[in-house]
């Protein structure tokens, strides 16, 4: 296990690293960089979410269909839940080309699944922003104002961290109504603990540091110590965390859809699954597209996530 | 020890108040109206308003706030709105599934976890190493519900006719039944929570039949669970098969190893003996850990096998506006989770002396 310490050596050159990049080549995040540039896996991890990168952008310029246009009377004899089509793996010229085949409703099943991506992905980037931002509020004020306050925050954090992830996130988007709003939500408050933890290790790693003692005695704003001086500390941790965190959520986005608390109407991977799973003995390329999209997302960054933790944590520098 | 203990089980406490009032405000929080969403939407405003003060609906909240923690002294989880059933009769009718489903699930990733990750550290970079990081790898990154679909498509339909074919869904075949322990010990006449406890045990079809020794519903039973096992096992598998791994090559760079092989030990010895005992420390955290993930998988393995435990209980109960059976379920599940966090925690302590005196 590789837990982390905040206080390695090179941790407060983050602090100064606006005025160090102009100065010396060489900076962290340069080696850092290399550093992960360096392992097969993490190399891997970026090219799978460089690609799916790519789609997120330009799905409107791949996607060779309308997803939600119907097939049925725009292409003469055209099947319901056609299999995969693609000519130049011997599919016979005269037929449609559907590289991922259609779905019951006569969708093509490719263009839903390059559409799918930007909510898929799109939530999880937020939902994980933004349970870095309150988890980050949370566990740098518990960790530095201490005592009662700490107290009484960790143990908000604690029972938020006693349900069960998915379930506790079922429960808040029937609650708050099914949007996708809400889902993104849902999705960042059960991630909030994991985030306050760290950050408020970090602080209380940093907090009686010299630099942080010197930085009071020079009479600095302790808004001001707390950004500029110990946060920093943070970084490394959350980057890893939150790429890792991504994956999750990009996992849960689906399973919520899977289970129908997410509107069937949004185009997601989760929703295209679970609106064709009873058919999976007949037609299971409509399950395999967007199951094997999940799966190919959250594989790149736990791939990247891994690479990146073995880039940062100095102990395992070769 | 007992202060560890004591100290432990107090924190608990604040955790549990927490939760029991976060279920509460959750189930009032969903929106739509619980008298309509049960008798349907036709329903008079006289039966309605009957409705609500039968269940309480028009006292203000902390009332019923205080009203339901008194319940819950008592035992009481309330009676379902939908199925006009109390919610403990409910949870002997269902958890069981969810608790045989996920406690085999577990056993899988730790029964083939544990040796993979052991077998990959000591032979680092050898295939097996990289081919199982690999498989763990995408083990963790498929969603349970694709994985359990794609087990299916596989084992009962490509498979179909051959020997390893697996049913798809279900607990048992139809035609077959686990008697219960009631039936087949002639206990008719118990009654109280002896009963409800007899009841609860007999939904666990592997344990009663095993002990009651109906080896052919064991058997139905048995290959019913391997799909769902697999496909809700998998995840922690591969977390617990990678905890391992990186726990036992940490271990195996340390100076008592070391000392251990310059003492002459035999290689066998040393890793067996002196480095996976320190080295499964942490795993043990770690198959605690999973069970939150694996109540959670449980929801949507339920949902692709066609299984009527906890997840999928909870699910009705929530598009149906039953809120006593989500205050109900949730809560219980949410003690569960705690409950096995405590004793992982207490194991700690006892596997660790240096754990206690913190």
């Amino acid at each position: 296990m590789t837990d982390h310490h905040p206080t390695h050596p090179a941790a407060p050159e983050f602090g100064a690293v606006d005025t160090l990049v102009s100065a010396k080549p060489a900076s962290l995040w340069r080696d850092t960089l290399a550093g992960v540039l360096r392992q097969r896996s993490a190399v891997i991890g970026l090219i799978i979410l460089g690609i799916f990168l790519f789609v997120v952008i330009f799905a409107d310029q791949i996607a060779p269909f309308d997803p939600r246009q119907s097939m049925l009377g725009v292409e003469t004899g055209v099947l319901k839940q056609a299999p995969p089509c693609v000519h130049l793996l011997g599919c016979p010229a005269d037929r449609y080309e559907h590289i991922f085949g259609l779905d019951t409703n006569f969708q093509d099943v490719f263009s839903r699944v390059v559409i799918g991506s930007r909510i898929s992905i799109g939530i999880g980037f937020a939902a994980i922003g933004l349970a870095i931002v309150l988890g980050g509020t949370i566990g740098a004020i518990a960790g530095y104002v201490g005592g009662k306050t700490d107290n009484i925050l960790m143990r908000f954090m604690d029972v938020v961290l006693a349900f069960p992830s998915l379930l506790l996130a079922i429960v808040i988007v029937s609650a708050l109504g099914s949007n996708l709003i809400n889902t993104m939500l849902a999705i960042s408050i059960v991630s909030v603990p994991v985030y306050a933890r760290i950050v408020r290790a970090s602080v209380l790693g940093a907090r009686e540091n010299d630099y942080v003692t010197a930085s009071r005695a020079l009479g600095e704003s302790t808004s001001g110590i707390l950004i500029r001086r110990i946060m920093p500390n943070a970084v490394t941790p959350l980057i890893v965390q939150g790429t890792l965190g991504i994956g999750t959520a990009v996992l849960e986005i689906a399973a919520l859809a899977f289970v129908g608390v997410v509107s069937l109407s949004e185009i997601t991977w989760g929703s295209m699954i679970a609106i064709e799973f009873q058919r999976l003995f007949t037609a299971p390329h409509i399950i395999l597209a967007p199951g094997l999209a999940i799966t190919f997302v959250v594989l790149g960054f736990n791939l990247l996530g891994d690479g990146l933790r073995d880039a940062f944590d100095p102990r395992l520098n070769r | 020890m007992t202060r560890f203990i004591a100290r432990r089980l107090l924190v608990t406490i604040p955790v549990l108040l927490g939760l029991i009032f976060i279920v509460f405000t959750l189930a009032r929080v969903i929106p739509g109206d619980p008298c309509r969403a049960v008798l349907g939407e036709r329903a008079t405003d006289a039966v309605c308003d009957d409705f609500i003060r039968r269940y309480g609906l028009d006292q203000p909240i902390p009332i019923q706030f205080g009203l339901y923690l008194g319940q819950l002294s008592r035992g009481d989880l309330g009676v379902s709105i939908k199925h006009s059933q109390p919610v403990t009769q409910l949870l002997i009718d269902r958890l069981p599934t969810t608790i045989e489903l996920t406690l085999m699930a577990l056993l899988f990733a730790v029964v083939v976890g544990i040796p993979l990750g052991l077998l990959s550290a000591y032979r680092r970079n050898s295939p097996v190493d990289v081919g199982s990081m690999i498989v763990a790898n995408i083990g963790v990154s498929m969603p349970v519900f694709v994985l359990g679909l794609l087990l299916q498509f596989v084992f009962a339909l490509l498979l179909k006719g051959t020997p390893f074919a697996l049913p798809p869904s279900g607990r048992l075949s139809s035609g077959v039944e686990v008697m219960s322990l009631i039936q087949v010990w002639h206990l008719e006449n118990v009654t109280g929570a002896l009963r409800g406890f007899l009841d609860f045990f007999s939904r666990l079809y592997i344990p009663t039949a095993l002990i009651t020794g109906q080896w052919g519903p064991l058997g139905d039973a048995l290959r019913h669970l391997i799909l769902p096992m697999v496909a809700l096992g998998t995840i922690p598998l591969a977390i617990i098969a990678r905890i391992t791994r990186s726990s036992l090559l940490e271990v195996l760079g340390l100076d008592y190893v070391r000392t251990a092989r310059a003492k002459g030990l035999r290689e066998r010895t040393v890793v067996l003996r002196h480095a996976t005992r320190n080295a499964l420390l942490p795993v043990v955290t770690i198959v605690g850990l999973q069970l939150g993930g694996l109540l959670s998988g449980a929801v949507l393995t339920e949902t692709v096998f066609n299984l009527t435990g906890v997840g999928r209980t909870l699910y009705e109960a929530i598009t149906g506006r039953d809120y006593v059976v989500i205050q109900g379920f949730t809560l219980i599940v949410a003690f569960i989770y705690v409950a096995v966090n405590l004793l992982v925690d207490l194991s700690y302590g006892f596997l660790d002396p240096r754990v206690r005196q913190r």
